[in-house]
């Protein structure tokens, strides 16, 4: 789960990570009025997006007089943002965060991610911030430092010298503060179980501060359970509202913007069967795992979303039984068909526990099935029939 | 005995006396695993289903002389319940659970570090030595007893390549699930090796998916290391990036970690492409006659 920069900056705080003062604002008024309140001569308007690449989209925008926070305020607020992580569509400005204004005296990178190959929670630092990250790892790799933290002696004071040294910082009280902000960060996203911290940039002042500049942190769904403050974090208006719903049921779904509408059980399958349809030339309109757990009701749940989906033009239901049984799909799937109705061509390949009884139920009920024998034969009739061929 | 699980292997499972523990618990024995009880804190010295059930892992290990766990604790709990595994000396624990939190394996996978126990999963279908042993969810009916070996992060496709492999009357010598999560207790490239020196295995199927750097790191292991062939699928050419497609590892968050880019090095290191799902068989199938 994603949350807004300055929700992040909200958790960083109680982790003693230093950023800067603002307010948000959901009005053109309450953008000047928090400008007002924070004092001061200079202030950034900032767009809150669920999205990196704001700056450049026009989201981030410095005002040097209250004027001139109402000019961006107005400009930003209900734009559409395209950035390179949003999406062609981009995604539409509804909340601002007013901030107060600094002097930089260099941008640093500060991350926290998952190193997949050791399995260990490993900082990545770069004296090159404000900047694609990317764009540093692949052209001058040299310039980020990366330090794993052992999980059972957890953050210890080696490591934020290792990092602030590595950085290239020289003054020895700004590396104390890079230090407990490093500290701060682990400390954070141990605590509240993030997948990603990402600091870009984070900035050493004139003032003498390190703080965060920016924040970006992404959550484990799978840890939400216990962090009901950060589950009240979820902004809908920034989520699919099918992927929402369909996420109630415990059921994983994701839009495409294909036209065959699949339900497969299992991840590994249902990317397969995405990536199959592909190779006969037609396109999925949606990734969609019935689970293993998946009672009658969750079936019917999930064949309606489909249903409900005007992009598609046939249906694929791909069922491997293990724990998962034929028979329920079978059912879920009539359910759903009585209510709704299908009105497009249903390509059913059902195999595994239960496999004779679900054929049974479907092949008794009054629906127009196109029955398929394996993988390929089911791919090829759905992609047919999406094109009016079958 | 083809790698890890065979006849000699006896099981116990953690979260026996819940109905999906029950229930494939007594799948498993009636595939012909060696079962012979569980532990369900709080219901110690009960009889369940015709087991002995226990308070704590160890006092099941002393009691049966199991080797080997299955864990069906809900995700809240389960990390705990594979440290108390861990700390019990079991030497293979299987962890069907799905939903760990990602630190909480953390932890568990530095664990494992100088351990005696081996983990399989989490969030995943198990390990099954076809005709002698099965510790899992999948279904034991599709396989057939024979010469290659399986090893894939996903359940269900899993089924779908076993069950091609039955088709074209292919045995298999051991499948084993590595889960789905970006943190798991056993990778690609530990059971290639188990494979590649297990005399009853001829050939290997590996089936990967979009995310992480398992698949390529196998890849060049099984350039230097493997002289049996292996043919492989990657799951996901079709997702789009940044989004977690189901399993909790299957995300594209890099520019090598994409089903193309897997595919193009393991082809580089002398693996056999299926470029889709149904092929796999057909390709193990011709794989299998180039070597004989």
């Amino acid at each position: 789960m994603n949350v807004h920069e300055y929700q992040a900056k909200e958790l960083m705080q109680k982790f003693d990570i230093k950023v800067l003062n603002g307010h948000v604002a959901k009005s053109v008024d309450e953008a000047v009025a928090a400008a007002e309140k924070l004092g001061g001569s200079v202030w950034v308007v900032k767009a809150q997006i669920h999205a990196g690449g704001r700056g450049k989209a026009g989201g981030v925008k410095l005002a040097k007089s209250l004027d001139e926070v109402k000019e961006h305020a107005q400009d930003i607020l209900g734009k559409t943002l395209v950035t390179h992580q949003t999406g062609p569509e981009g995604k539409e400005v509804h909340t601002l965060f007013i901030e107060q204004g600094c002097e930089i005296e260099h941008e640093y990178y500060a991350g926290l991610v998952l190193d997949r190959a050791t399995g260990k929670i490993t900082f990545m630092a770069s004296s090159e911030g404000g900047v694609d990250i990317e764009t540093v790892a692949s052209q001058t790799p040299e310039k980020i430092i990366k330090v794993a933290v052992d999980p059972a002696a957890g953050f210890t004071p080696f490591i934020g010298r290792k990092l602030a040294y590595g950085i290239g910082m020289k003054d020895k009280e700004m590396i104390k503060k890079a230090s407990s902000f490093f500290k701060g960060l682990y400390e954070l996203y141990v605590e509240t179980d993030c997948t990603i911290a990402e600091i870009n940039p984070m900035v050493t002042t004139k003032s003498g501060d390190v703080l965060a500049l920016d924040a970006k942190l992404n959550f484990d769904d799978n840890a939400l359970f216990r962090h009901p403050e950060i589950e009240a974090y979820r902004d809908p208006s920034e989520e699919s509202e099918k992927e929402v719903e369909a996420n109630k049921y415990g059921l994983s779904y994701i839009s495409l913007d294909g036209n065959i509408g699949c339900m497969v059980n299992g991840a590994g399958l249902a990317m397969g069967t995405m990536d199959i349809i592909k190779l006969q030339g037609g396109s999925p309109a949606n990734f969609l795992d019935v689970g293993g757990g998946a009672t009658k009701e969750t079936v019917e749940k999930a064949f309606s979303i489909i249903l409900s989906d005007s992009n598609v033009k046939a249906i694929l239901v791909n069922i491997f039984g293990g724990i998962m049984k034929c028979d329920i799909i079978a059912e879920g799937v009539l359910g759903a068909a009585k209510e709704l109705g299908v009105k497009v061509p249903l390509v059913v390949r059902l195999e595994g526990t239960n496999v004779a009884l679900g054929k049974k139920i479907l092949n008794e009920s009054d629906l127009d099935i196109i029955a398929a024998d394996d993988l390929a034969d089911a791919a090829k009739k759905v992609v047919e029939a999406a094109k009016g061929e079958a | 005995m083809a790698i890890l699980v065979g006849r000699e292997t006896k099981l116990i499972t953690i979260g026996f006396t819940g109905k999906q523990g029950t229930f494939h618990s007594l799948q498993s024995r009636d595939y012909g695993t060696h079962f012979v009880g569980g532990v369900t804190p709080g219901k110690g010295g009960t009889i369940h289903e015709g087991f002995p059930v226990f308070n704590t892992v160890q006092e099941s290990v002393q009691k049966t002389e199991a080797n080997a766990a299955m864990v069906f604790v809900p995700p809240a709990f389960a990390a705990d319940s594979i440290l108390e595994c861990i700390d019990a000396g079991i030497e293979l624990v299987v962890a069907i659970t799905e939903g760990i939190p990602i630190i909480d394996m953390v932890r568990v996978k530095s664990a494992l570090q100088g351990s005696k126990t081996r983990l399989i999963g989490p969030n995943c279908p198990g390990i099954i030595t076809p005709g002698e042993c099965k510790i899992g969810i999948m279904p034991g009916h599709i396989h057939m007893p024979g010469r290659v070996g399986v090893i894939s992060r996903s359940g269900t496709l899993t089924y779908e390549a076993v069950y091609q492999l039955t088709q074209r009357e292919i045995g298999q010598s051991t499948c084993v699930g590595i889960g789905g999560d970006p943190v798991n207790g056993t990778n690609f490239i530990d059971m290639l090796e188990l494979f590649e020196k297990d005399p009853d295995t001829d050939a290997v199927i590996m089936i990967g998916e979009i995310g992480g750097s398992a698949e390529t790191d196998a890849g060049r292991w099984i350039q230097k290391n493997m002289t049996k062939p292996v043919v492989s699928f990657i799951a996901g050419a079709s997702a789009p990036a940044g989004k977690r497609m189901g399993h909790a590892g299957a995300i594209i968050s890099g520019g090598d970690d994409t089903a193309e880019s897997k595919f193009k090095i393991l082809e580089e290191c002398g693996v056999t492409i299926a470029r889709s799902p149904a092929e796999l068989g057909e390709k193990m199938q011709e794989a299998l006659k180039k070597n004989a």
